[in-house]
């Protein structure tokens, strides 16, 4: 599954300047793609864009050859998963009715679950590890469970690709790690997955390809080497920053430095 | 937990097949089991007869048909503005209906055609929806409990005022007819108004249990729909126009009856669950039954007197709407 964006440019109405400013990007097939950047520099909404939900003003996002607002939502949900980054759930579902949903795409109006519908409910649960959850009501998890739920929700939809939205904020170390994990485990079997997130030491251990967003605009594109260099950062996030080699996990770490450490001074803030 | 939808199910034919016997065996005229029993199976006298058959048993099938519409109503508009409280006559959906009923009461077009009055009462319902769903909408703060409801009651009062001067320059025989027929009444029920109901009724419950799975897809939020595959503003659409179908079916051939849509999805849910492809029929079979009793307490609180059916419904609505408000406020 590809995704491509070209000359993206979109505008919320009632605020000044760019949401997303001129953004050509392309997610390889396969591929564990972090989108990063900082508070309000557009991830969500390129994630919007990317998915059809938001109409940019210029440019167009294309999935699999076809702009994406030229899909039907159904087709789409049968090769896209999503985690959005929040919902609020007003009634009190089980977790298995809102894996459950995950199969909608794939069913008739009427009809029950297939034992296909079934097996891919059960797989979804079994590889988040939230097998032992089926029964509970989705309102009394932990936010590690539900995250778990939602994601296999988004499994369910037996997708090629998934897009997700700061999937591990506010998650613990191990619940971190294990989706981090699954993802990158998911990639290397052939989805494509996009991941946007502000774990910056995080997407440079399991990410192929990243994307670095400022104030709308492509800051930096590429592998992890080429996008974590300090001066971007240093430009991107308005703040001294250090990047280094780790020889522990084997891909770079990102410091934030104290602005009185003296190695570099913070930019003035433009 | 949730009782399996068959057993549910079961219950609630038992329910309604119980309140049905007493909507037919009670009522001003004192009649006997054997005499209503008669009736049926055409035996007896003749005045008991016309009694069950001409005045019981149409006003019984009307109180189920405007119930179980009424609830199924309630059930869309809560799925799709994802919000518990929601219903036809708080959101003011039952006073834009009951506007565009006066007003071709008082043009005397409603006697032109037995359509015209259905026809102007859903192009009321639509109207308001419109309005209440621009203002609950326009702030931003998508579906908020107290914006949704402040929309409802701005909107009521609109109608409300509009009615109000609509009687104001009318003559004083439809005024009156207008005002009895405000207040939600099933009592001069015929078998036309039955017939007028189940056209609009039946095959509007009928096209949104084919929207049950979007229905549930839409209640955990419109972006998350899109992602699982619904196309948000047409089913949006599709179910907001078919409830405000159902609501102005109700209004125009019993009036205004409040909070059947809230009392009857918010029991049902607590039973069932919220999966609308159970919830939805099973409203529909609660509301039934629901506003046959209802019906039933009104001619029976104050026998001989008869207590208009829509105080019955906010007496038992009024509490569970204030309960479930301080519910989803103190969350």
């Amino acid at each position: 599954m590809r995704f491509s964006t070209e000359g993206l440019s979109l505008r919320y109405p009632g605020v000044d300047g760019w949401a997303l400013d001129q953004v050509s990007i392309s997610v390889p097939d396969g591929s564990l793609y972090a989108v990063l950047g900082p508070n309000g520099s557009g991830k969500s909404t390129l994630m919007k864009t990317l998915l059809g939900v938001l109409s940019p003003e210029r440019g167009r996002a294309v999935v699999d050859d076809t702009p994406v607002l030229d899909w039907t939502r159904r087709e789409l949900a049968r090769v896209v998963g999503v985690v959005s980054q929040a919902e609020t759930i007003a009634f009190p579902l089980t977790v298995r009715e809102l894996v459950a949903m995950g199969r909608y795409p794939h069913m008739g109006a009427l009809r029950g679950e297939s034992s296909h519908d079934k097996g891919a409910i059960a797989h979804a649960l079994d590889q988040c590890d939230a097998g032992h959850l089926t029964k509970r009501d989705v309102t009394t998890l932990s936010g590690g469970e539900l995250q778990r739920v939602r994601i296999a929700r988004a499994l369910a939809q037996e997708p090629r690709a998934l897009v997700l939205d700061e999937p591990t904020a506010s998650l613990d170390i191990r619940h971190e790690m294990a989706i981090l994990e699954s993802l990158r485990a998911w990639a290397d079997d052939g989805m494509t997955v996009v991941v946007v997130t502000h774990g910056l030491d995080q997407a440079a251990r399991f990410a192929d390809r990243m994307l670095l967003l400022s104030r709308g605009r492509v800051a930096a594109e590429g592998r992890p080497e080429e996008v974590l260099r300090a001066e971007t950062l240093e430009e991107v996030y308005g703040w001294p920053i250090a990047v280094e080699h780790d020889s522990i996990t084997e891909s770079m770490r990102v410091t934030p430095l104290r602005s009185r450490d003296g190695a570099t001074q913070a930019p003035p803030r433009r | 937990m949730t009782v399996r939808a068959p057993v549910a199910a079961g219950g609630l034919l038992v329910l309604l097949v119980a309140s049905v016997w007493l909507g037919v065996r009670f009522g001003s005229v004192d009649l006997s089991t054997a005499q209503v029993l008669g009736a049926f199976v055409g035996e007896g006298d003749e005045i008991p007869r016309t009694i069950v058959l001409h005045f019981r048993l149409p006003r019984v099938f009307l109180a189920m048909i405007v119930g179980g519409g009424l609830a199924l109503a309630g059930a869309t508009f809560q799925a799709v503005l994802r919000n518990p409280l929601a219903e036809p006559y708080i959101l003011g959906i039952s006073g834009g209906a009951s506007v565009g009923a006066v007003a071709v009461l008082a043009t005397g077009l409603a006697a032109a055609s037995s359509w015209t009055l259905p026809l102007a009462a859903f192009a009321g319902a639509l109207l308001a929806i419109g309005i209440v769903f621009r203002v609950a909408t326009a702030t931003g703060r998508a579906m908020d409990v107290r914006v949704l409801l402040l929309a409802g009651v701005v909107v009521g009062a609109f109608f409300s005022a509009c009615i109000a001067f609509i009687l104001s320059i009318s003559d004083a025989l439809v005024v009156q007819s207008a005002v009895l027929w405000i207040m939600g009444s099933v009592a001069v029920a015929n078998w036309h108004d039955v017939a007028i109901a189940a056209v609009y009724t039946l095959p509007a419950g009928v096209l949104l249990l084919t929207m049950a799975r979007p229905l549930n897809a839409m209640a955990i939020g419109e972006e998350t729909a899109q992602y699982l595959g619904t196309d948000v503003e047409r089913v949006k659409r599709l179910s907001l126009g078919v409830a405000a179908l159902l609501t102005a079916a109700g209004v125009a051939v019993a009036g205004v009856i409040g909070f059947v849509g809230l009392v009857v999805p918010h029991a049902v849910r607590l039973v069932v669950g919220p999966d609308h492809r159970t919830l939805l029929p099973l409203s529909f079979l609660a509301g039934a039954a629901f506003l046959t009793l209802a019906d039933v307490a009104a001619r029976m609180v104050l026998a001989p007197t008869e207590v208009p059916i829509g105080v019955i419904t906010a007496f038992v609505g009024v509490p569970l709407f204030l309960l479930l408000l301080r519910r989803s406020l103190t969350e």
